[in-house]
C-alpha cells in the first residue's frame, strides 16, 4: 500500500514536468493517460469492489461531455459547467442504480450497456438541442494550444489525483468493506446487516460521478463531440479491460493497468497501421486469461492453464 | 411469565400452490433454547426466512420486541439483533475468517471500526474455537469449521435471538458435543435461541420447548417430554420406534 502510493505519486509528479520538458504529443498522450486512470479507478468501484461489470462508463461520459458542453456553451465558464455536468450525471445514476442494480451478472452487464445506447440515441435524435449527428462544438479556450494542452492536463491529472483518494477513502472504510462482501456473497452480506441496496448506488453513482466530470473535461479539450465519440461503446470495454488488467478491487491496479493499456495501444497503433486492433485484441485476452488477478496479482505466479482452455472458471465457486 | 422477545402470529406463506407455512403462531421468551423440529419440507427454513425478512410472508404477523417487523429487509433484521445461520453455509468465500466475523461486528454489531471489528472478531472466533484458523480464506476451512465460522459471525452481530438453522448437519459425535456446549454458554449469556435440528438427542439435550412443524402447520408445542410422546408427532416424525425407547427410557 505504502509502496503504492510511492510509485503513483512519482509518476504524477514525473507526469506534472512533462509539458516542460516534451512537445505537444507527449503532453497529450499524458492527459489520455490521466483521463483513462481516472476512469479506471472509477469503474474499479462499482466493477472491481462490487464486482457489477458495469459497461455504463461511455453512458456516464458522453452524458457529462453533453451537459458540460451545452451548459459552457450558454457562456458559463469551464470549471463551472464541469461541476453542473457532474451533478447532472450523479443524479442520473443515483436514479437510475436503484433500477438497474436489481439486476446481477450477465443481466446487469446487458441493462448497464444499454444505458449507453440509449443515451446515444437521444444525443443523435434530438437534434434540436444536441446537434443530433452533426455534432456540437464547444467554445474553445483563450490561449493558444500549448496553454490549452497544460491546462487540459493539469485538469485530468486533477481528476485521476482525486479518483485514487476516493478509491484509498473507500478501500480503507466500512464501503469498501461493504461492497467487497456484495461482491463475494450478496445474500450473506444483506444478513450481516448491509443496507445492499443503498451500498451498490451508492457505488455506481460514485462511479458515474467521475465519468461525467471526465466527460465534461474532455468535451471542453476536443472542443467538438457528437453522439458516436461520447458515446462509444469502445470505451466502455476499454476502461474495465485497464482495470481488469491492473487489478480490479486494488487502489493501484486500475491506475498500472491504464498506463500499459494507454502506451501499449499506442505503440501497436504506431507499428501496425493494418492489423493494430487485432493485435491488440489478442494482448488484451491473453493478459485476462493468464493474470485473473490482474499485474498487481503476479506476486503468486498464477499461470491457470485449466482457465486458459476453459476446463474451469477462474474463481472456485465456494457455495 | 415475562414479555416475549419475539412473536409469531398467524404466519402464512404460499409457494404456488404450495402452503410452506401455514397459520403458525408462537412465541419465544428472553433467555429461552427452543427446538423447531419437523420432517424435511414441513417449513422449517422458510419459517426462519419469513422472521428475517428474507421471503415476505402472505399473511400474519412478527413482533420483536413488541414491534411490528413484519415487513423489514434482512439488514435490517440484523441490525435490530435477529440474527440467523444458514443451513447452507454462506461465507465470503475469498476473505479471511477474521473478516468474515468482523463484517458481522461492523455492521450489525457494535464495532464503531475496522479495528474494532476485527478485535471484537478475535473474541468470537477464540469463543467458538476458531482463533488459530483466523488469517486462512473461508473457502479453505473444512465443512465443521465453517459451521462454526457460520455460528462466530452470527454471535459478532451481537444478537438478541438467535435463529439456528441446523448447525450441526454434518457433523461428527465430538463435534456435536463441542456444539452443544457451545450453544450452552451461548444460552447462558441471555440470547434467545430458536434450534432447528434433526438429531433428537441435541434437541432435548438443550430446548426448554419444542415446536413441531409439519406440512408447514404447528402440530404440536410443549415442553419435550410431553411433545415427542404426542401421538400426531411421532405418526409424522419421530415413528414409532423411537417412542417406544423413550418410553423405555424414561421408565428406567
Amino acid at each position: 500500500m505504502r509502496r503504492g502510493l510511492t510509485i503513483f505519486v512519482a509518476f504524477t509528479v514525473l507526469m506534472a514536468l512533462v509539458p516542460f520538458v516534451a512537445d505537444n504529443y507527449v503532453v497529450r498522450l499524458c492527459t489520455f493517460l490521466c483521463m483513462y486512470s481516472a476512469l479506471a479507478l472509477s469503474w474499479n468501484v462499482i466493477g472491481g469492489y462490487a464486482g457489477y461489470p458495469s459497461f455504463s462508463t461511455a453512458g456516464f461520459f458522453g452524458l457529462g461531455a453533453y451537459a458540460g458542453a451545452l451548459v459552457q456553451n450558454t457562456g458559463m465558464s469551464p470549471v463551472l459547467s464541469w461541476l453542473v455536468a457532474t451533478v447532472v450525471v450523479a443524479v442520473f445514476a443515483a436514479s437510475l442504480g436503484r433500477a438497474i442494480l436489481r439486476m446481477k451478472g450477465h443481466y446487469f452487464a446487458i441493462g448497464s450497456l444499454a444505458i449507453v445506447e440509449v443515451l446515444r440515441l437521444v444525443a443523435s435524435s434530438w437534434a434540436s438541442l444536441t446537434g443530433g449527428g452533426d455534432g456540437l462544438n464547444v467554445r474553445i479556450l483563450e490561449g493558444g494550444p500549448d496553454f490549452i494542452g497544460r491546462v487540459f492536463l493539469f485538469a485530468m491529472m486533477a481528476m485521476m489525483v482525486l479518483a485514487f483518494v476516493v478509491t484509498v477513502v473507500v478501500d480503507r472504510t466500512r464501503l469498501g468493506f461493504g461492497l467487497r462482501c456484495i461482491k463475494q456473497n450478496e445474500d450473506a452480506a444483506d444478513m450481516v446487516g448491509i443496507d445492499v441496496t443503498s451500498y451498490k448506488t451508492a457505488a455506481f453513482t460514485l462511479s458515474a460521478m467521475f465519468c461525467g466530470t471526465v466527460g465534461a473535461i474532455y468535451a471542453s479539450w476536443v472542443a467538438y463531440i457528437d453522439p458516436s465519440d461520447a458515446f462509444s461503446t469502445l470505451l466502455s470495454l476499454k476502461v474495465p479491460v485497464m482495470t481488469l488488467l491492473g487489478g480490479p478491487g486494488t487502489v493501484l491496479g486500475p491506475v498500472v493497468g491504464a498506463w500499459i493499456f494507454v502506451i501499449l495501444e499506442e505503440m501497436i497503433w504506431a507499428q501496425f497501421l493494418e492489423l493494430n486492433r487485432a493485435i491488440l485484441g489478442l494482448v488484451i485476452v491473453l493478459l485476462i486469461f493468464t493474470l485473473p488477478g490482474g499485474l498487481l496479482g503476479l506476486q503468486m505466479p498464477s499461470w491457470n492453464w485449466r482457465a486458459l482452455i476453459g476446463l474451469r472458471d477462474r474463481v472456485p465457486e465456494a457455495r | 411469565m415475562s414479555a416475549a422477545v419475539l412473536e409469531v402470529q398467524s404466519l402464512s406463506r404460499a409457494f404456488g400452490g404450495v402452503q410452506a407455512v401455514d397459520e403458525v403462531s408462537f412465541a419465544l421468551n428472553p433467555g429461552e433454547i427452543v427446538g423447531l423440529i419437523g420432517p424435511n419440507g414441513a417449513g422449517k427454513t422458510t419459517l426462519v426466512n419469513l422472521i428475517t425478512g428474507v421471503v415476505r410472508p402472505s399473511a400474519g404477523v412478527v413482533r420483536f420486541h413488541g414491534r411490528d417487523v413484519t415487513r423489514q429487509r434482512p439488514w435490517q433484521a440484523a441490525r435490530s439483533g435477529l440474527a440467523r445461520t444458514f443451513q447452507v453455509v454462506q461465507p465470503f468465500p475469498e476473505m479471511t475468517v477474521l473478516e468474515n466475523v468482523a463484517a458481522g461486528a461492523l455492521f450489525a454489531g457494535q464495532a464503531s471500526s475496522r479495528a474494532d471489528a476485527e478485535a471484537a472478531a478475535r473474541n468470537h472466533l477464540e469463543f467458538v474455537g476458531l482463533a488459530y484458523e483466523a488469517h486462512r480464506p473461508a473457502a479453505a476451512l473444512p465443512l465443521p469449521g465453517r459451521k462454526r465460522l457460520e455460528l462466530a459471525k452470527s454471535l459478532a452481530m451481537n444478537p438478541k435471538v438467535l435463529l439456528l438453522d441446523e448447525v450441526n448437519a454434518g457433523l461428527n459425535t465430538g463435534e456435536i458435543e463441542h456444539a452443544l456446549t457451545l450453544m450452552r454458554a451461548i444460552a447462558k449469556r441471555g440470547i434467545t435461541i430458536l434450534i432447528i435440528e434433526h438429531l433428537m438427542k441435541v434437541v432435548l439435550t438443550l430446548s426448554q420447548r419444542i415446536l413441531v412443524l409439519h406440512h408447514g402447520k404447528l402440530i404440536s408445542q410443549g415442553d419435550p417430554q410431553t411433545v415427542i410422546q404426542d401421538p400426531a408427532v411421532v405418526e409424522a416424525y419421530l415413528g414409532t420406534k423411537f417412542a417406544e425407547r423413550q418410553k423405555r427410557l424414561a421408565h428406567g
